[in-house]
């Protein structure tokens, strides 16, 4: 019944998860992109998690923990159905009476399509980490005059069900999100992608930094995506785990001008809107990189690998 | 979100010569500047060679004047067009719509 098993190991992707699942590591549950994860998995996604923190720390984020869902109102405001409409995944919910009750316990029975009587409710899957948090610095007012940095760790959904294990429909994204003036989130993401390669490099990795776009939808998209190439707003951290010619990006360097801040009315104190930039670490894509290159025993892996990671906290 | 204020004409641009045709496009191009609200203030205190960024035009903002342009002459925007630079200034889109019209578009 899982997809998993039925395709060809000759495609790397998949002989990569077929390897993760014979390990352990990760449990399929017959959706492509949806697994469950040992506890291995977890110590080496918690360990990385932690030295994200040791690398954050001395700039102070204030920590903010949201569940993997976004208010649907706020989603709205996003303009994230602009961009991404094909990623992005409602909740609904029944909302009928007894006897529509029982028109849908037919239809399940019947193999017929149940969901058309599903209704949307005020809850949409978190697409990215930091999507909870411009609302929140919105509601607080006029940015102080140091801005805003916030630290944002949530599960985040992606409707893109894939065989490669480093595409996940449901992943952890850790981010440290900055608030302020163009020259604020400027320096952030400067000195986040020198702490982003430093990090990765002390994980014994192959990696490199490369301009990026997102995966925009139809020709708008097409646009959308050159411009962000023109205008240098997005970078990744690439780290090859089933493909050399196409590594995987890991982590992401994201500069949204002002797009955030234009959407919920968010100014610093000289009245200017407020730019936002981010730093997005893909916790399942890390912990796939390094089982792929140190090995599925983590005791096996090299000191200082092991060091940073378990050494001290 | 449109305002219908402006509306452009219902002709399609006018042929009888390069440069009436010109200046019929660049005054269509300016009517769905005006109406499409893309721009932070309108195009009216613009020359035809201003920057459009400068003058509040967004990536979200260019989508839709690409569309709005596809829609008034009729025309589709090849991919190699599908960038910033074709929609920089209103020369530059008068360049680019005048190439399609006239099937010389990215050539």
């Amino acid at each position: 019944m899982t997809t998993e098993v039925q395709v060809s190991a000759a495609d790397p992707q998949a002989a990569y998860l077929e390897e993760l699942v014979r390990h352990g590591l990760l449990i399929p549950m017959g959706v492509p992109g949806l697994y469950g994860r040992s506890g291995l998995f977890e110590e080496v996604v918690e360990r990385f998690d932690a030295a994200i923190s040791r690398h954050g720390r001395e700039d102070g984020a204030e920590v903010m923990r949201f569940p993997p869902a976004v208010n649907r109102r706020d989603f709205e405001t996003s303009e994230y159905l602009k961009s991404f409409p094909h990623l992005a995944g409602t909740v609904h919910s029944f909302d009928g009476s007894e006897r529509d009750h029982h028109t849908l316990l037919r239809r399940l029975e019947e193999g017929e399509d149940w969901t058309a009587m599903q209704k949307a409710t005020d809850v949409v899957m978190t697409p990215a980490a930091c999507y909870p948090i411009y609302p929140t610095i919105a509601k607080r007012g006029t940015l102080p005059a140091e801005g805003a940095l916030v630290d944002v760790f949530s599960y985040c959904f992606r409707h893109e069900p894939s065989l490669d294990p480093a595409r996940m429909q449901l992943f952890r994204m850790r981010e440290y999100v900055r608030v302020g003036t163009p020259e604020q989130v400027m320096s952030f993401r400067e000195s986040w992608l020198q702490r982003g390669r430093a990090l990765m490099e002390s994980l014994g990795v192959p990696l490199e930094i490369d301009l990026a776009n997102d995966p925009f939808f139809g020709r708008a998209g097409k646009m959308l995506s050159a411009n962000q190439r023109d205008q240098g707003l997005k970078f990744e951290l690439l780290i090859p785990i089933t493909s050399t010619e196409k590594p995987t990006a890991c982590l992401s360097f994201n500069y949204h001008q002002e797009h955030f801040g234009h959407l919920w009315d968010i100014r610093t104190p000289d009245g200017e809107l407020a730019h936002t930039a981010c730093v997005g670490f893909g916790m399942e894509r890390v912990a796939l990189a390094l089982f792929k290159h140190h090995g599925f025993d983590p005791r096996e892996w090299p000191a200082p690998v092991r060091a940073l990671l378990w050494g001290r906290d | 979100m449109a305002q219908h204020a402006l509306r452009v004409s219902e002709d399609a641009p006018h042929q009888d010569g390069d440069g009436a045709a010109a200046s019929s496009i660049t005054q269509d191009i300016r009517s769905i500047l005006a109406e499409s609200g893309v721009l932070a203030a309108g195009p009216e205190g613009l020359s035809d060679e201003d920057d459009l960024y400068a003058a509040g035009l967004t990536s979200h903002g260019s989508v839709n004047l690409m569309l709005a342009l596809e829609e008034r002459f009729d025309v589709e925007f090849p991919e190699q067009l599908l960038r910033r630079r074709t929609f920089e200034s209103i020369a530059a889109i008068r360049d680019a719509v005048s190439g399609l019209l006239n099937g010389t578009a990215g050539a």
